[in-house]
């Protein structure tokens, strides 16, 4: 697994999805590893803007050609963005999983929470150990 | 000796839509001449009358024959060679199903025609009821529902009824993460929440996780829902346990039958525990896979549900003169109702209890051995080359993993399933059930031959040869089809979901 793009800056859900802490903003999206797992992405369901999130519960979907999966809120709060792109081009989850694919943007009431998710060094530890 | 593929390629016909075939006003049908006045459709209809016409083909009868045939040509069917679609069951059907099928006092009943007419049909229906109710130790069987999805369906609405009888109303289901995804599916459908759980025992369920389930969702959940032998080709070994300690909690354990064909004969889901079930008939009792025509997904239950079946149901009197009468029952007032017109799907029904009858009570045993033999069997001969997900002894189907050859040559599970079709097999099952990264779920059925599952594991056996010596080939196939790899993700995308002509003049 060594080998699968973990960037440093970011933190992860052991469901696969990374987040970036922006003051009280957290932008989400899922991770190489998942992209890799899931095959060519052919529908990303996503709530819409004002919807409120729980942090460990779905929020969205995604389809690819083998399978479909939720996405886990990383955290609690309000979605106050959402990547309206990959609506026509769910492709660009594929192309970009931390950058333009991105899928939404949640604001939060309370930061702490971030601490509480996976480093880079503890998400490889995971991808790792669930590796059959 | 070299290995030589059972399949070349080989003349096959291009053919375009049925649209763009024929010529304004052929015809292949010839119509007797009007013996009724003639009516103006404008006036009859009304707004509703179509102002243009349909635009539906005009062609001959020997351009109808050669359309569909050359179609039927580009197809892939049981009658090709073998099919191990894992979960599937892609057994032969044997064609004395069909002559029963087909005979005249059955194929040519009216839906519609009274009982006293039909009694022959209706005697059918309850023989295959029971011999379907003894077969999986339940009470009572409603053959109504049009498919298993359906007889699931059918099955948690009884369940609902059940609680509902009882003044109360739980709302959540346990579903172990390997189950069909049919099951989180027919819960929803019914209003009810899916509890998914892991296999944590080996693939198996462990008792110990419902119990925690049991605890944390107390009082809420109406039942358990349990493929045995689950989606891994294991046997769900503590599944009676697992049942007790659900009934305890007061809820019911549902049974998905789609892998009975691993236990027919041999171990039947009613004395394992299981309150209500659904069969899949086009699997284990051979009737036809085909097309998405008619299916038949019989739902079984223990005498406590029968108040909920479907109805109308199929019951034996005792005529004026002494003789037996089978009538159809209308008046269930605590019925789930009806889910199925008519009787249902009828003609499955023949299918199945010809092949009850034709197989006996030690054939169906026989049966399940080999389907199991056949599959350990399978296992056996590929896990040096293609490591199991599960190294155990399995039931009626058996799951690959494409972890090794993955990592050793960057083939994975879609390019040998692509592969194989150059070979002329159709693939197995891919990427299901989920928990199995890269899964391949390999099932033969007891009605293939030594001969025929030696030849399938020579053509995998020499994927993974070429996997290693020409990856980039395999990553391209198939190569001797029709059409070469799809871009499935394209056509998901964008689907083209209709004829599109060409100009509209």
């Amino acid at each position: 697994m060594s080998n699968v793009n973990v960037p440093d800056d970011l933190r992860y859900t052991k469901d696969h999805e990374w987040a970036k802490l922006d003051g009280n903003k957290v932008r989400v999206g899922i991770t190489s590893f998942a992209v890799e797992q899931l095959g060519d992405i052919t529908l990303v369901d996503l709530p819409k803007v004002g919807t409120k999130l729980e942090a460990g519960k779905a929020f969205g979907t995604v389809e690819s050609v083998k399978t479909l999966s939720d996405l886990y809120a990383p955290m609690s709060g309000t979605v106050v963005e959402v990547n309206e792109a990959l609506a026509n081009a769910p492709e660009l989850v594929n192309e970009g999983a931390f950058d333009k694919g991105w899928m939404i943007v949640l604001e939060v009431a309370d930061s702490t929470g971030f601490d509480g998710l996976l480093d880079a060094a503890s998400y490889r530890k995971h991808l790792d150990e669930s590796a059959h | 000796m070299p290995y030589m593929k059972q399949a070349s390629p080989g003349l096959q016909f291009n053919e375009q839509s049925i649209f763009e075939r024929g010529a304004p006003g052929r015809t292949a049908a010839s119509l007797p001449a009007l013996d009724v006045p003639e009516i103006s459709v404008d006036r009859a209809l009304g707004v509703l009358a179509r102002k243009a016409p349909a635009g539906l083909p005009e062609v001959s009868e020997p351009e109808v024959m050669r359309h569909f045939t050359r179609i039927s040509q580009w197809n892939y069917s049981i009658d090709t060679n073998f099919y191990p679609l894992g979960s599937c069951t892609m057994k032969h059907n044997p064609r004395v199903n069909e002559w029963a099928a087909r005979l005249p006092g059955f194929a040519n009943l009216h839906p519609y025609a009274p009982a006293r007419g039909i009694q022959g049909a209706l005697e059918l229906m309850a023989r295959l009821r029971d011999a379907l109710a003894e077969i999986c130790g339940m009470d009572d069987v409603s053959l109504q529902p049009a498919a298993g999805a359906q007889g699931e369906l059918t099955g948690l609405m009884m369940i609902r009824a059940h609680f509902a009888k009882l003044g109360k109303s739980p709302r959540k289901v346990l579903i172990p993460e390997t189950a069909h995804g049919t099951n989180a599916a027919s819960c929803t459908l019914n209003g009810l929440v899916a509890v998914p759980f892991k296999g944590s025992d080996n693939g198996a369920c462990d008792p110990a996780d419902v119990a925690r389930l049991l605890e944390e969702h107390k009082g809420e959940v109406a039942a358990i829902m349990i493929t045995n032998p689950n989606t891994l080709g294991l046997f769900e070994r503590h599944l009676s346990e697992i049942a007790k300690m659900v009934h305890d909690a007061g809820a019911l354990v549902y049974g998905d039958g789609a892998n009975l064909n691993a236990l027919m004969g041999r171990a039947r889901p009613g004395d394992l525990g299981i309150d209500v079930m659904q069969f899949n008939l086009h699997k284990t009792f051979t009737t036809p896979h085909g097309g998405g025509g008619p299916g038949c997904g019989p739902v079984a239950f223990k005498s406590f549900l029968s108040p909920y079946q479907p109805a109308p149901v199929v019951v034996k009197r005792v005529g004026a003169g002494g003789e037996t009468l089978f009538e159809l029952d209308d008046t269930r007032p605590e019925s789930v109702g009806r889910v199925r017109s008519f009787v249902g799907n009828f003609g499955m029904m023949v299918r199945a209890y010809t092949y009850l009858r034709e197989m006996g009570p030690e054939g169906l045993k026989a049966a399940t051995d080999l389907a199991v033999l056949n599959a350990n069997y399978l296992a056996a001969s590929l896990k040096d080359v293609l490591p199991l997900a599960y190294d155990q002894l399995c039931m009626h189907e058996a799951i690959f993993s494409d972890r090794d050859v993955k990592k050793a040559t960057g083939v994975q599970t879609l390019d040998i399933a692509k592969r194989l079709i150059d070979y002329g097999f159709h693939p197995p099952t891919v990427y299901f059930p989920l928990v199995v990264a890269g899964a391949m779920m390999m099932e033969p059925t007891e009605t293939e031959t030594k001969q025929t599952i030696d030849g399938y594991v020579a053509a995998m056996k020499n994927i993974l040869e070429e996997a290693k010596n020409d990856p980039e080939m395999v990553k391209k196939a198939p190569h001797d089809t029709r059409t070469g790899r799809l871009d499935e993700a394209r056509a998901a995308r964008k689907p083209v979901l209709r004829f599109h002509p060409k100009s509209a003049t």
